[in-house]
């Protein structure tokens, strides 16, 4: 494949894909995500098999595909031209699969999606209450498209927001549309990232450097694993559209380690973009250089920590430094770093393509565009769901997650993890906005929703975030890590019912010291999930204190 | 490049660009707590003993002066309930460790730390990494390190480097705020320096 | 691991002292440890104080520096697995196998980590060996799976 130099020959190249490709063969799309696969491969040599056995090589396709989103019901298969969705499909599945459907074009009744509510069953996704609610901007695009095919990414449009950026726009203006966009960080902070772009471009240097957040270490948030495995250009497009908003010639990626099947499509993208001429010098003409590096994450969270981070590129061990050292002013060696979370590059295309009025037009007044969020918990329709800001939560839980398993009343719906809040059942009509749930004590994160019904025990819970805190904290200053050895000594008594009095009067303060004066964003929040437990649920707390002779 | 002009206690102060604002107010004779700060050392953060309130541009927010740099118009309040409060807390975290230190002893009394708050730790390293930091920045032989994460945190002398080094130098020794470094150096050279040395240097 | 393959391992980053991450992490995958000698050795060949290597050495999870066993075992410790019982789960493998989080048998069959989201929450509560995931399991299903790993 020679090197695209400019949007005339991208286009040339897009309708060669075009017309090679035919519309009506038979696909089969496989959901190739973790949750659906548990790291085997014996449903797709399944296909594969069945495929050839029936002699329909090189007239069906097996496609593997990201994540389709619908974990509770997986592993879950589509097949295109019709769009069929099967769920719950096993390898013995598949000879019935190959030739009732895709010979056949009959439908698989067994295998079709069943609501467990009204027992309806719903054969395409537009049917499917799940997916119904959703407005699947990113990651509707998994299931159509083979992630280790870059013609199947400029097929649907790809790389056309880089070609408008480089070559019709100038820095300056870019920068400007995602800043009208209000894209706000998707990874924890929430940050407009237009203005951290804006800190990076204005900073004087001659190298800068712009970075993927791919860690995703908050417990239960798998979306950027989602969307990354599944369209891994639509990332890398967006940090080269950023790269040169900023004036970044090197863009890293920072994944994680204990996913291959991610790896590898992450490290084809990149060399399919660099061979089609999306990456190296002189992008589609533009004059603008760009280069991207790869870095594994060592299986810590902290490590997810912006300036921590940039110290494990460096090869430091992440020890995160404070704040007021702005790592867009001087993050990697000292130089201007602009560090986003996939989730986040992942908007940039679209804002570009379809612009920032578009892009405003969804969502709430200071919370724009859609959100990912991976639900977990005591929850029916485990799996990652996108939708506007400004839904409600009720919505989320019980119209798209199916309400709560069992019979069960829902308690709260927590997240940001070990970090994060809990929101008690009585506030389930608040809207997904940053700004409305961090008010509450209970700021979105990394968009993890985890659901508890009335099961929970919230010491019980309080005492599972601070271990996870110990195992993360990088232990360098004394609030965060004298302050987690304490408190766990103190959740440990109230766990076993021997809460000493004053105990709450102790957590109170050391979530105080710890908020304050901590060096990093894991020492500061240790105090989150307690703080707000005792907000919504203190009394399930105090009872957990043993009463003195004094009071019993 | 001009002087920055901030206050600090209600005192202006005038200083250099990135000058720590605990710099600044020693400068001007305004004294802040200190204890894993040192003159010839980076500036390290951990203890964060030397937190003050700061006000910047219509925000308040609390900050460990050894590392904040010095803005123009800075408000900065080194005693204040809060600053006080977080200073007597870490105060009575790391008395759990150290209940004998000398400096933590003396900071205690004017701070209203209870050394019994809470109960007894089996270490009584504090993680102030002057030892680490001494040998790392000063002396570069680097034969102390901070190992593991988190509240299992410590400090291992490694014996190939301290077998060699340790002897003759021991210049870290005194910056130690506990006893724990010393004993330390005397349990890894009884138990791990290589043999070979230890017949040879006989009367230790 | 001989010197040739360090030396190539570190070849492979150009020697640059900040690769001293990816360094350690090729060297874990291919040898499942993280040796003291080979420790030294990357020191010196990276010009990295072995004060920093070991810092970073203890600092992070993935690495070792203990032999490992022939099978990695991994209890998902998340909150949803949590929720799910992944306690009693980790409880059974303990009995069973006879270690802690974060060691490995005598006989080097098994290592046992019990470490943070896997991020697959409906697979929980789950078992990973091996990279192959056993999900939805109870403490009962623990032996029948174990006892297939020699």
């Amino acid at each position: 494949m020679a090197r695209i130099n400019s949007a005339a020959e991208l286009e040339e190249v897009r309708k060669s894909i075009a017309t090679k490709k035919d519309p009506n063969k038979p696909c089969v799309a496989i959901c190739g995500g973790i949750g659906c696969l548990g790291g085997r491969e014996n449903l797709i040599h399944a296909f594969e098999e069945e495929v050839k056995k029936q002699k329909l090589e090189g007239k069906a396709d097996v496609r593997v595909t990201g994540c389709h989103g619908f974990c509770a019901q997986g592993p879950n298969i589509i097949i295109y031209p019709e769009e069929i969705c099967y769920v719950k499909v096993q390898p013995e599945d598949a000879s019935e699969i190959v030739s009732q459907t895709l010979i056949g074009k009959k439908v698989v009744d067994r295998l079709v999606y069943t609501d467990p509510n009204t027992g309806k069953k719903a054969v395409h996704q537009s049917e499917i209450p799940y997916y119904k609610k959703q407005t699947r901007n990113l990651l509707g695009t998994n299931p159509k498209i083979d992630p280790r095919s870059i013609d199947d990414y400029l097929a649907i449009g790809g790389y056309s927001a880089l070609a408008k950026g480089l070559l019709q726009m100038g820095p300056e203006q870019v920068l400007e549309e995602v800043k009208k966009a209000n894209l706000r960080g998707r990874g924890g902070g929430g940050f407009p990232a237009g203005l951290k772009w804006e800190t990076a471009r204005n900073a004087k240097a001659e190298i800068k450097y712009v970075i993927c957040n791919g860690h995703e270490g908050e417990p239960g948030a798998y979306m950027d694993r989602a969307i990354f495995q599944g369209n891994p250009h639509l990332i890398i497009e967006g940090l080269i559209i950023g790269g040169y908003a900023v004036g970044a010639r090197q863009g890293f990626i920072y994944t994680r380690h204990d996913m291959p099947r991610l790896r590898e499509n992450i490290d084809l993208a990149l060399k399919k973009a660099e061979e089609y001429g999306f990456l190296g010098r002189n992008i589609l003409g533009s004059g603008f250089d760009f280069q991207i590096e790869v870095h594994l994450d060592v299986g810590i969270f902290v490590s997810g920590e912006a300036s921590a981070l940039m110290r494990s590129i460096e090869g430091k061990a992440p020890e995160p430094r404070p704040k007021y050292t702005r790592t867009a002013v001087k993050g990697i060696w000292e130089r201007p770093s602009n560090l986003n979370n996939v989730e986040t590059w992942a908007n940039v295309p679209q804002i570009i393509s379809k612009g920032s009025e578009w892009y405003a037009g969804i969502g709430t007044e200071r919370s724009k565009g859609t959100k990912m969020v991976s639900l977990s918990g005591n929850i029916v329709n485990t799996g990652v769901v996108e939708v506007p800001f400004g839904t409600s939560l009720k919505e989320i839980v019980y119209d798209i997650g199916g309400g709560i398993p069992n019979g069960k009343k829902l308690k709260g719906v927590h997240f940001g993890a070990a970090m994060g809040g809990t929101l008690p059942a009585e506030l389930i009509d608040t809207p997904l906005d940053f700004d409305v749930l961090s008010k509450l004590g209970a700021a979105i994160g990394a968009g993890g929703l985890f659901v508890m019904d009335e099961d929970t025990s919230m010491v019980s819970m309080s005492r599972f975030f601070l271990d996870f805190l110990a195992n993360e904290s990088c232990g360098k200053c004394v609030p965060c890590r004298e302050g987690i050895r304490q408190m766990l000594r103190i959740f440990t008594r109230m766990s076993e019912g021997k809460g000493k009095e004053g105990d709450i009067e102790t957590l109170e303060e050391l979530c105080e010291v710890g908020s304050l004066a901590s060096l990093c964003a894991l020492g500061k929040t240790t105090s989150s999930p307690i703080r707000s437990g005792l907000r919504f649920f203190r009394r399930e707390y105090e009872a957990s204190i043993k009463p003195t002779k004094r009071t019993a | 490049m001009s002087d920055i002009l901030l206050t600090i206690d209600g005192k202006e102060v005038h200083a250099k660009p990135e000058t720590t604002v605990l710099d600044a107010a020693r400068s001007a004779g305004i004294f802040i707590p200190t204890l894993c700060h040192h003159e010839k050392l980076e500036p390290y953060g951990g203890c964060r003993l030397c937190t003050v309130e700061v006000e910047s541009r219509g925000r308040i927010n609390y900050f460990a002066s050894c590392l904040f740099p010095v803005e123009r118009n800075l408000v900065v309040r080194t005693r204040t309930e809060k600053v006080d409060k977080i200073r007597k807390v870490i105060l009575e975290l790391l008395l759990a460790h150290a209940p004998d230190s000398p400096q933590l002893v003396a900071l205690a009394e004017e701070y209203g730390a209870k050394a019994d708050r809470f109960d007894k730790e089996s270490s009584f390293c504090v993680l102030c990494g002057l030892c680490v930091r001494y040998c790392a920045e000063v002396k570069k032989k680097n034969a102390i390190a901070f190992v593991d994460q988190g509240p299992r945190r410590e400090i291992n002398f490694i014996p190939e480097i301290a077998s060699k080094e340790c002897w003759n130098c021991k210049e870290c020794f005194p910056l130690c705020p506990t006893s724990y470094l010393q004993a330390a150096y005397l349990l890894t050279e009884a138990l791990a320096f290589p043999s070979s040395l230890k017949s040879e240097s006989g009367s230790r | 691991m001989d010197d040739h393959r360090i030396d190539e391992i570190v070849n492979k980053y150009e020697g640059k002292p900040n690769s001293v991450i990816m360094v350690l992490m090729d060297i874990q995958h291919e040898n499942r440890w993280l040796p003291r000698e080979v420790l030294e050795k990357v020191s010196n060949k990276l010009g990295v104080p072995l004060s920093d290597i070991l810092h970073i050495a203890t600092f992070y999870k993935t690495f070792s520096l203990k032999p490992q066993g022939r099978h990695e075992v991994h209890v998902c410790a998340g909150t949803s697995c949590h929720q799910r019982g992944s306690a009693k789960i980790l409880e059974k493998v303990r009995d069973l196998i006879g270690i802690d989080p974060g060691e490995t048998t005598s006989d080097l069959r098994f290592s046992l980590e019990n470490g943070s989201c896997l991020g697959c929450c409906t697979l929980g509560p789950e078992i990973v060996v091996d990279g192959v995931h056993h999900n939805n399991i109870t403490p009962d299903d623990v032996e029948d799976i174990l006892k297939n790993y020699k």
